[in-house]
């Protein structure tokens, strides 16, 4: 250890080159991540057929519960306050949040089947982390059957609801949907890791991957207070769809709660993604003093 | 390569494997929820050896014995409960990561290869993964291809690939890398002879010209007699045994088995040099003490003979004998 710490004068060149260095380290699990799923995206291409049918299957099930919502607010007329196209904003962002975050770490669900079979052994001798290797695995193209349909209801929610868009406003939507999609993807994998401990974990898990994904799809003032309040303090899912679309319908509460929740996205994802990293590190240390 | 070419070894040099007192308990817990009792198991008691650069060392015992902890704990894979071990100068349970781009595994049941795509895409996925300059990854695909013989199935889908093939498969994505260690589980399981003996040879030959050390664990007795200057026999989480093949055969004498084959069925033979042990309508074991050739001109006076075949004691058979007699730990000298 001691001997990578040099005290010596570094000239520029060599300075730019670390922090080249430094950039490559940092990228190294993105780019990584690349090349896996891109190979399992090549194998998946061997059956097109399979491909192209699940991909349909699962734009069909998105399509459904589109309809779902629409039919529901139709009977309804507005729902806590939200007309149809409100209301399909909500679903917009949870769905296109969840299928992103799924489409790029939802095989970590798999986690306990890696565990089994030895995979994740295999996984351990490669220098590339774990994680990376688990969530680009088995990378599918037939994962945008659930994406682009549900980008599809958001643009046409988007384009429906009464909103003055300016630059700022955009990139704040943006900026809440990558907040979202992070969110989603660190539920995703926190949820995993309860594999490394419990077999069979997988079932309860998907209670709050799945689960959550069907309760954050309409406006969750529905659900009654204490449920809004759970998710909003204790599985913070409310931050995915309920808060980005009260600030971009500029919407007070309608249960009361403090305005500035709604900006708070970008720092509760930060903080989920904080406790995936802590939780997946202590998962994998407490499997490699098990061993399987 | 033919299997007799000779081929010269290196002397062993620095330490690239250093266990000291290296152990692995595993805690159970039993019994019916709520009542639950633990358990503490040890996998691996206390465990030392060297492995020195440029050696080919057998790590054998049988299945359970903790050759799989062992491994697992020099790859990083799992953390030792006690003692310590360095590979490559590193701390394998911590440095995993780092570890990884110095040393080769190969888990004979289990491949590395993508099932779906030609042998070709997965190894060069390894040339990203592990960071090897491009001409480097060309240099020594070819290298590998022409000694592995892998040119006629580099572009087929590793699911169509035989066992043999598929494993020639996986070698070359763990030593792509150039490692200078290669840990070997069980590599040649499940083949046929010629793909065994392509192996070895192949083993041989990279321990020769490039001074790869070689770990490997394995059932085959033709694997060991081969391949390895040492071995070392673990039972019961604890080495049984270490040195060389002559020195392990010495230490439990086994006596040969004569098979007989007989024209028609007799009562146990009755030689001199020779004790029957097993008798089965006309084929009867005999357990020799006495020169083979003795002992079979005095089977063929008595009886008609149809058929012998000579049975060297399996390392197998060696090493089982050698647990079952709880001998204490002995070091022939070889290192």
């Amino acid at each position: 250890m001691a001997d990578t710490r040099h005290h010596v004068e570094v000239p520029d060149g060599e300075r730019s080159g670390r922090v080249r260095h430094a950039a490559t380290t940092l990228l190294r699990p993105f780019v990584d991540y690349r090349r896996l799923a891109w190979l399992w995206v090549r194998a998946f291409a061997q059956y097109r057929l399979s491909l192209i049918l699940m991909s349909l299957a699962v734009m069909v099930s998105v399509l459904i519960q589109v309809g779902a919502v629409v039919i529901l607010f139709g009977h309804a007329g507005t729902l806590a306050g939200f007309t149809v196209m409100e209301g399909l904003l909500v679903f917009g962002l949870a769905a296109s949040a969840f299928g992103t975050a799924d489409m790029f770490a939802g095989s970590v669900e798999r986690l306990g089947n890696h565990i089994r079979s030895g995979t994740l052994d295999i996984m351990l001798i490669r220098p590339v982390s774990p994680l990376v290797q688990v969530a680009a695995d088995e990378f599918s193209p037939r994962r945008l059957g659930k994406v682009v349909p549900a980008l599809a209801v958001l643009g046409v929610a988007l384009a429906g609801v009464d909103v003055e868009w300016s630059a700022a406003e955009v990139a704040l939507l943006a900026l809440m949907m990558l907040s979202g999609t992070l969110i989603c993807a660190a539920i995703w994998v926190i949820t995993g890791c309860l594999q490394f401990f419990i077999a069979g974990a997988r079932e309860a898990a998907n209670s709050l991957t799945y689960g959550g994904q069907a309760l954050t799809e309409y406006p969750i003032a529905i659900y009654g207070q204490e449920i809004v309040r759970a998710v909003t303090y204790v599985v913070p899912l409310a931050f995915i769809s309920w808060q980005p679309a009260l600030l971009v319908l500029d919407r007070t509460d309608p249960l009361g709660m403090p305005e500035q929740l709604r900006y708070m996205g970008p720092a509760i994802a930060v903080l989920l993604c904080a406790c995936a990293a802590l939780t997946w590190r202590f998962g994998l240390r407490h499997y490699r003093s098990t061993g399987s | 390569m033919t299997p007799n070419e000779t081929v010269h070894r290196h002397a062993p040099g620095e330490p690239i494997i250093e266990a000291v007192g290296l152990g692995r308990d595993f805690v159970l817990s039993e019994g019916p929820f709520l009542r639950r009792t633990r358990r503490t198991v040890s996998a691996v008691g206390d465990v030392t050896f060297t492995v020195r650069a440029g050696e080919i060392v057998g790590y054998l015992g049988p299945n359970g014995a903790g050759k799989s902890s062992t491994m697992k704990m020099l790859t990083g894979i799992l953390t030792p409960t006690s003692g310590t071990v360095r590979v490559a100068g590193m701390e394998p349970a911590r440095r995993r990561t780092r570890l990884a781009a110095e040393i080769g595994v190969v888990f004979g049941q289990r491949t590395t290869l993508w099932w779906d795509l030609p042998l070709r895409d997965s190894l060069s996925l390894t040339r990203h993964l592990y960071r090897v300059p491009k001409r480097e990854h060309a240099e020594r695909l070819a290298e590998l291809t022409e000694l592995l013989e892998l040119g006629p199935f580099l572009d087929t889908p590793v699911r169509q690939l035989s066992l043999g093939q598929r494993m020639r498969g996986d070698l070359t994505a763990a030593l792509l890398h150039a490692p200078r260690l290669l840990v070997l589980d069980e590599p040649t399981i499940g083949l046929d002879v010629v793909s065994k003996s392509t192996i070895r040879e192949f083993l041989l030959r990279s321990n020769a010209e490039r001074g790869t050390t070689i770990l490997i664990t394995t059932h085959d007795l033709g694997d060991v007699e081969r391949l390895c200057d040492r071995v070392m026999v673990i039972d019961h989480g604890r080495l049984a045994f270490e040195g060389d093949l002559p020195g392990l055969r010495a230490t439990v004498p086994i006596p040969r088995v004569l098979v007989v084959d007989l024209a028609t069925p007799a009562p146990m033979i009755e030689v001199p040099g020779a004790r029957a042990v097993r008798v089965e309508g006309p084929r009867q074991w005999l357990e020799l003490s006495d020169n083979p050739a003795r002992v079979i001109a005095e089977v063929a006076r008595d009886h008609e003979v149809v058929d012998l075949t000579l049975r060297e004691p399996d390392i197998e058979a060696v090493v089982s004998s050698l647990y079952r007699g709880t001998m204490p730990v002995e070091r022939a000298g070889s290192a």
